[in-house]
């Protein structure tokens, strides 16, 4: 009953015309004996629940899962987009919390959406609860050769974070013909008497559609992208604030999963909006008034400073597999006191940011800069005649990229680790101003400029990283010894060792990157690239209206 | 995928009525299971109200014109398909000598592609013997023979194992059991004893003869379906359980 196919229908009971069942029945006589069937396989109570990440990766996948609730356990079915089953696992135990794909226990759906999720946790989107009915069709020799499915009282909930409660609504009861092997024309009649009935039509939307519908909500309502609604021609301060709302709109849609400790992507998101929110202030609060983007400017460097220690900790824990796979000299078991370790700072560190995130200043910081965004924002009129948005997007982009280009020139293979890695905060200004105002740019222009800022990018991120990571490996070492002896334990020689081995291996990657450089920046920034700028800076679009 | 097969060169001794049950009970179980009626008469397809007919007949399915597939018909019971009997089986034995190479494999090769959508095919053989019975003997993992108790029931056995025991390579395994016993008969009852306990490959739970189980043809469905607690239903249990089983020692 979940699909939207041919055999598939909605009763409308909102049109005036009353279904009723009955109706239904009637008109399947003139050419069955329809017979209820009751016990039969799919028939009575159903509860289901459908499941995304927060960012819904596998509805942008083309993907839904389904968690069917059993007696005990349930039965979790992927499906594609127009509801055919892909594939199926039965499970005992499902968490109640959030879980992530790596908690299921092996089997064919957690094998095909691993992958695709990790590191984010499914989460229930829509909960429904309805009542089945079978009634079979028979010819006239008593044979089944068709079902009728009936599912009514399909009440639909969004579930709330503390499960109780939520929004509910009530869909209208769903019918479908279900066929029986190798009597197709028998369930074609069958439709079409169905679509004869008044008040009964054809489903256009899924179950999991519908019900969000109904709830108000909208399949990928979440993106962690910037997307904001700009024009070239609109004031230059009210695209900013527009941006700026865009971002704290994605900090605020993160808070409540960075609190829950959900998965570990909400503060991801939370802080790459908070970045973008003092790059944007630096690099575009000219527009703004001056108390303001000084004022916030502090604020926010404060609220990306109190997320740092976490997500560190968050990306050596994320990475510690693959960190260990590496390992040629020692044995993975080695490590295993530096992941206890680490586990046990993430939880001491996680009760700072929590606390950080309820207490007054991060609520002031919030409530007080939408405040002063949304009154920018909506200042209309010719009062504000100021350089219109286009304007503004090409001599901010222009000069971001002249500092790139100029800072990339200067290095050598002598310049010391932290020009590169004042580069790559350039860099990423640039990529940032290119992502605000992108809804003005030529998409085809854009999309060269920024495959090609990508990849330098990533080859700054991994010289920056491997960097930052062999520092952290020798902090993180001095670390432990010092718990440890306070601890009264011994040090843990063999961890120390393997700690030295990564190090190794990470200054190793870290030459690599360093050799790949040259190339990625003269293909960036040499004439080539140049011109590809100059191209995406010159043909804006009108934006988004 | 496991093919069982009923068989007995004599007609009326409860080939039809075992295959369906079994079936069904095997379908019951969870297993995806396939009945195909092989005999012209058509009594299994009869049962399960099934048209026995099938497009293009026999000979589109041994020439492959037309898959096993195309030709399946869901029953009224889940996780159980029939495979229907066409009056043209008849004259199969004709359309398998015709085949190719290797006329006593072709069932066998016919069935190969179902694997991946059953777990149990059971065969409801023609009474019969004849190269339709002896396909149906290559293709089988478990042959199951009814047997009324009588002296000549049991040398009938001994040749078919004999027969089977004479194939190269791959073998069937012979279950044979009693089927239509008379409790009132002296004769049936020593004979179902004493042969369940000296021989192998006999199993010991005999199918009563039992009105319930002609029922079947005016219930049109298994007697395990419209009477589950009844005797009958529970012996067919009884020998299902028995028959998953490996052979006795």
């Amino acid at each position: 009953m979940t699909t939207g196919g041919l055999r598939d229908f909605v009763a409308d009971t909102a049109e005036g015309e009353d279904f009723s069942l009955a109706a239904v029945r009637s008109e399947l006589s003139t050419e069955f004996t329809v017979r209820q069937e009751p016990g039969a396989a799919g028939s009575g109570m159903h509860r289901r629940t459908w499941l995304d990440t927060f960012d819904w990766r596998l509805y942008k996948a083309g993907l839904t899962l389904q968690f069917e609730q059993a007696r005990r356990g349930g039965l979790l079915v992927l499906s594609k987009a127009d509801g055919t089953p892909q594939v199926e696992q039965p499970v005992t135990r499902w968490p109640r919390r959030p879980g992530l794909a790596e908690d299921l226990p092996p089997g064919p759906v957690r094998d095909r959406i691993l992958v695709l999720t990790s590191p984010r946790a499914l989460l229930p989107i829509v909960k429904a609860a309805s009542t089945v009915s079978v009634n079979r069709l028979l010819n006239a020799d008593g044979k089944t050769v068709a079902r009728l499915v009936v599912e009514e009282h399909v009440t639909v909930t969004a579930p709330t974070p503390n499960s109780a409660g939520g929004t509910t609504a009530e869909l209208p009861p769903r019918l479908a013909v279900a066929e029986v092997r190798g009597y197709p024309s028998q369930a074609r009649k069958a439709a079409g008497l169905l679509a004869s009935v008044p008040g009964v039509s054809h489903a256009s939307q899924s179950v999991f559609i519908a019900a969000l519908t109904a709830l108000g909500r909208h399949p990928a309502d979440y993106t962690s992208g910037v997307e904001a609604e700009i024009t070239a021609t609109m004031p230059a301060s009210v695209a900013v604030a527009r941006l700026l709302l865009r971002l704290l709109d994605t900090v605020e849609l993160n808070v409540d999963g960075v609190l829950r400790d959900i998965d570990t992507e909400f503060l991801h998101d939370l802080r790459v909006a908070v970045r973008r929110t003092r790059s944007a202030i630096k690099l575009l609060g000219a527009v703004l008034p001056a108390d303001l983007a000084e004022h916030f400017k502090a604020e926010f460097k404060w609220l990306g400073d109190v997320t740092t220690p976490v997500r560190d900790l968050d990306v050596h824990l994320l990475g510690f597999d693959a960190l260990t796979e590496q390992l040629v000299a020692a044995s993975p078991d080695d490590l295993e006191p530096l992941r206890a370790f680490l586990v046990r700072r993430r939880a001491r560190e996680f009760r700072r940011l929590a606390a950080a995130l309820r207490g007054p200043r991060f609520r002031a910081i919030t409530d007080d800069w939408r405040k002063a965004l949304l009154e920018i924002r909506d200042v209309d009129g010719p009062r504000r005649r100021r350089p219109t948005a286009a304007v503004l997007a090409r001599a901010a982009t222009g000069k971001a990229f002249r500092r790139v280009a100029a800072q990339g020139d200067a290095i050598t293979s002598d310049s010391p680790p932290e020009s590169l890695h004042d580069l790559r905060k350039r860099a990423k200004e640039l990529r940032y101003l290119l992502e605000f105002f992108a809804p003005l740019y030529d998409q085809v222009a854009y999309r060269k400029v920024l495959s090609d800022l990508k990849q330098l990018q990533d080859c700054l991120g991994e010289f920056q990283d491997s960097e930052v990571q062999r520092h952290e490996i020798r902090d993180l070492a001095d670390a432990m010894l010092t718990d440890s002896m306070l601890a009264g334990r011994a040090a843990p020689a063999a961890t120390l060792l393997a700690m030295g081995e990564i190090a190794a291996k990470l200054a190793l990657s870290q030459a690599e990157a360093r050799a790949e450089f040259v190339a990625r920046f003269a293909r960036f920034a040499g004439p080539a690239g140049r011109e590809r700028v100059r191209v995406l800076l010159a043909n804006e679009t009108q934006g988004r209206p | 995928m496991k093919i069982f097969a009923t068989y007995n060169i004599k007609g009326g001794v409860g080939k039809t009525t075992a295959a369906v049950n079994l079936a069904y009970l095997s379908a019951a179980d969870g297993c995806r299971t396939l009945l195909w009626d092989l005999d012209p008469q058509g009594a299994a397809s009869f049962l399960f109200r099934i048209k026995p007919r099938v497009k293009g007949g026999g000979k589109a399915l041994i020439r492959g014109t037309k898959t096993l597939d195309d030709a399946i018909k869901g029953t009224d019971f889940d996780h159980l398909d029939l495979l229907p009997a066409d009056f043209t089986y008849r004259n199969m034995d004709l359309l398998l000598g015709g085949a190719d190479k290797k006329p006593t494999r072709k069932l066998g090769q016919l069935l190969k592609p179902m694997a991946a959508e059953y777990d149990h095919v059971f065969l409801d053989c023609p009474p019969s013997i004849s190269l339709v019975s002896e396909n149906v003997m290559h293709a089988a993992d478990v042959l199951l023979v009814p047997l009324i108790p009588t002296t000549l029931s049991v040398r009938t056995l001994d040749q078919l194992t004999e027969f089977v025991a004479g194939f190269n390579g791959r073998r069937p395994r012979v279950w044979a059991f009693f089927s239509m016993v008379d409790r009132r008969k002296t004769l049936h009852q020593e004979i179902t004893r004493d042969l369940a306990t000296e021989r192998a490959g006999v199993a010991a739970t005999p199918i009563p003869a039992l009105s319930m189980i002609e029922r079947m043809s005016v219930e049109r469905a298994p007697v395990t379906a419209f009477a589950p607690r009844s005797v009958a239903a529970r012996a067919y249990r009884a020998l299902w359980a028995e028959v998953q089983q490996d052979p006795k020692p």
